[in-house]
């Protein structure tokens, strides 16, 4: 059992409940139990929807899976899209992609987590970081921002706008495209497309390095606080190519433990089962997956930029590989385990993503017109694995004789860091809250913590149109001439 | 041409021959009408009702009236187009038209007609109906969620093929496309991909099997230009 998970007495608790939770992808909540003195007895993280995909997408025809299946998400479809064709090319019976069409779904993937990343730390967590955990509740938001940092918005606006760029120009669609398809792409990369993407590349590089030192300016500011906030000894896991470097598209699975040993390595991600297991809770429609040798209570861990960042040896581009030694030099030779940490370690891998993309856009082969690999002999089960923006996503299908899905098993990112994210509530809670009057911006400690991992609770229905807003109307001289409020009691 | 050869669609003149339909003769002149079960190839069907039209002020099917001499034809008027978004909805709702994972997408005359007509929301309850996909054929899946029983794959494999593999079955709410063999599967029969009814559903009910979304988005048929502004395209593809 959990310290924190479930109270032995519930039915004498006091039960505060953050609901909904804010400014994160998808519906969740969070309950508490307290007692009289206010001390905290049981802290959980509530995924309150359910999918179903695994089920509805039975009897559908292969070829159709990897467009349907993104539609679990409006921020990570690339993911979903990508992971769930590549488990498609081998079903489907295909060899290796031609590199062009590698390249382009490597493009696209990469331009998927620079606008991710970028929509998390600017538009969802920078008002916490920026503003403060517990300024002014009706500016604490993307809004705020705006007002007070109007360039740092502005960049974050502009670096999530060319992601979705480079997703249009490789998918049809800034969301919700067609470009990957079962042995390749059906779209090729024209040079004007090239040239446009490549117009603009240098500026982002230079917003995301400027980014990542503004993260780590911020830590110099509290050290100890950026250290410590929600920190929690756990496993990580992340693909790694052959070399040990990070990679979103492809590689093998490594999980290293809380000092940073390695627990399993460069593991074919096809045999996912053999390493990695899954238990459903009754509070909870999210699973929670853990290291099969490890058991339920030790195999947990954490996936997701702060993980990828200390699981691999080097990223593969130089600027994120000298920020990304500057970060876990703080750590000493020990893994960091600090939650804030996955914003700096989240920055790092937009200005990876984006030095990326401009080696890509500077490949002759990206404006190549083989796009289909060769077809041998069909397959009847696969899986598909890929670093979603989150942490890696899991795509496992079985397809019968007449081409119709017979199975699938997904572990989206989030559902990996499930148990890490209710590990990081509950420390929150234990620091900061326990035995406290809890006032609005303590319990906002504990949405910081979850948007650190930027959980993508369900699919994209953002919760952003529940904060609490005051819209005020004035005239060109400033007058005010009227207000309203939403989701708050005015001030009096 | 004299007023012996043409009536009067929307308040200019439309040229007819002999024995057109005012659909086929508005479409020859590059006039659209919208519609879903006619094809140039086949006998008209009158099904659909999308071509509703007031001929001298009564209703009725554009595709089933012969043009004559001094009809006056209104079509694209507000009237009309709101009654056929209403069948439109009742068609969306009726079956289970998914159109963001649905690999016609872009290519399908119901999606195309519905954007065409400004169909903005399903207005009615869905009814969600159960219905089963017949993968059984190597070569081609149907998906009978998609089905709005245009016939025209019953016509094609009558009236072309020569095969007889569909038929309308059900009365009323319970009507559905089967497949005429014992076992009611596409598989034991001969069809065949070559086969006309093969290609001639206007929505994602008859798919060529592993080539969906080959078709880059932007490149799709109604990704180029609207349903209706595609008249001439329409009718030579589909002669």
């Amino acid at each position: 059992m959990f310290q924190l998970e479930t109270a032995e007495n519930p039915q004498t608790l006091r039960r505060i409940a953050i609901d909904p939770l804010t400014r994160i992808e998808g519906h969740g909540k969070v309950t508490l139990l307290l007692d009289d003195a206010g001390r905290i007895h049981q802290v959980r993280l509530h995924n309150v929807e359910f999918r179903g995909f695994e089920v509805f997408i039975e009897g559908r025809p292969f070829w159709e899976v990897p467009v349907t299946v993104q539609r679990l998400c409006g921020i990570c479809p690339v993911s979903h899209h990508l992971a769930a064709v590549k488990a498609m090319d081998i079903i489907a019976g295909y060899g290796p992609l031609p590199p062009t069409a590698e390249k382009l779904r490597r493009l696209m993937h990469y331009g998927q987590v620079l606008q991710s990343h970028a929509l998390n730390f600017f538009h969802l967590a920078s008002p916490d970081l920026l503003l403060g955990f517990d300024s002014d509740l009706t500016r604490r938001n993307i809004v705020g921002l705006v007002q007070d940092f109007p360039e740092i918005a502005k960049q974050g606006v502009l670096l999530r706008k060319y992601g979705q760029e480079v997703i249009r120009h490789t998918s049809g669609k800034r969301i919700h495209g067609t470009g990957a398809i079962p042995g390749g792409m059906n779209k090729a990369l024209t040079a004007a497309e090239r040239d446009e993407l490549r117009r603009d590349i240098d500026q982002m590089i230079e917003w995301t390095l400027a980014a990542v030192h503004m993260v780590a300016a911020l830590h110099r500011t509290k050290p100890e606080f950026y250290n410590h906030f929600g920190e929690f000894d756990s496993s990580m896991m992340g693909l790694v190519d052959e070399r040990g470097a990070l990679d979103f598209y492809h590689g093998g699975l490594r999980a290293l433990d809380k000092d940073g040993a390695t627990i399993f390595d460069h593991v074919d991600y096809s045999t996912y089962e053999s390493v990695l297991e899954e238990e459903a809770k009754s509070w909870s429609y999210m699973k929670f997956p853990h290291i099969r040798a490890l058991g339920p209570e030790k195999g947990w861990y954490k996936v997701g930029p702060l993980a990828r960042v200390q699981t691999c040896d080097f990223i593969p581009t130089p600027l994120a590989d000298l920020e990304r030694k500057k970060m876990v030099a703080l750590g000493a030779g020990k893994p960091l385990m600090g939650t804030l940490f996955f914003h700096w370690a989240r920055l790092i891998e937009a200005l990876h993503a984006a030095e990326v993309i401009r080696d890509l856009l500077d490949d002759p082969d990206i404006l190549g017109t083989d796009l289909m690999a060769d077809q041998g002999e069909r397959k009847g089960e696969a899986v598909g694995v890929i670093e979603a923006p989150r942490g890696t996503l899991f795509h496992h299908y079985r397809v019968d004789e007449n081409d119709q899905v017979s199975f699938c098993n997904l572990i989206v990112s989030t559902t990996n860091n499930n148990q890490a994210m209710n590990e990081a509530i509950r420390s929150v809670a234990r620091t900061y809250l326990d035995g406290r009057e809890l006032t609005e911006g303590l319990l906002n400690h504990i949405e910081v913590a979850i948007r650190a991992y930027d959980p993508c609770l369900s699919c994209a229905t953002h919760a952003l149109g529940q904060m609490p807003l005051q819209v005020d109307l004035v005239d060109c001289e400033g007058k005010l001439v009227a207000r309203n409020w939403h989701n708050m009691r005015p001030a009096e | 041409m004299n007023d012996y050869d043409r009536f009067v669609l929307d308040g200019r003149p439309v040229h007819f021959e002999r024995g057109q339909s005012i659909l086929e003769a508005a479409l020859a002149s590059g006039a659209y009408i919208p519609n879903l079960c006619h094809h140039p190839e086949f006998k008209p069907h009158g099904s659909c009702k999308l071509c509703t039209v007031k001929v001298n002020g009564r209703f009725g099917s554009a595709c089933t009236i012969k043009a004559m001499p001094g009809q006056e034809v209104a079509s694209d008027t507000p009237e009309l187009n709101g009654i056929r978004r209403v069948l439109l909805q009742m068609l969306f709702v009726e079956g289970n038209h998914f159109c963001p994972g649905c690999e016609r997408s872009g290519n399908c005359n119901l999606q195309a007609l519905a954007y065409d007509l400004e169909m903005l929301t399903p207005h009615y309850q869905h009814f969600f109906p159960a219905r089963e996909l017949d993968a059984s054929h190597p070569d081609v899946m149907l998906d009978f969620n998609r089905c709005i029983m245009c016939e025209l794959c019953v016509r094609a494999s009558r009236d072309f093929d020569g095969k007889n593999v569909f038929a309308l079955a059900g009365r009323g709410t319970a009507s559905h496309v089967v497949v005429n063999c014992p076992s009611g599967k596409l598989g034991d029969t001969d069809f065949a991909l070559s086969d006309k009814a093969a290609s001639v559903c206007p929505v994602g009910a008859i798919l060529h099997k592993r080539v969906g979304f080959a078709v880059p988005i932007g490149e799709r048929r109604y990704d180029l230009a609207p349903i209706s502004a595609q008249v001439p395209t329409q009718q030579a593809e589909e002669a």
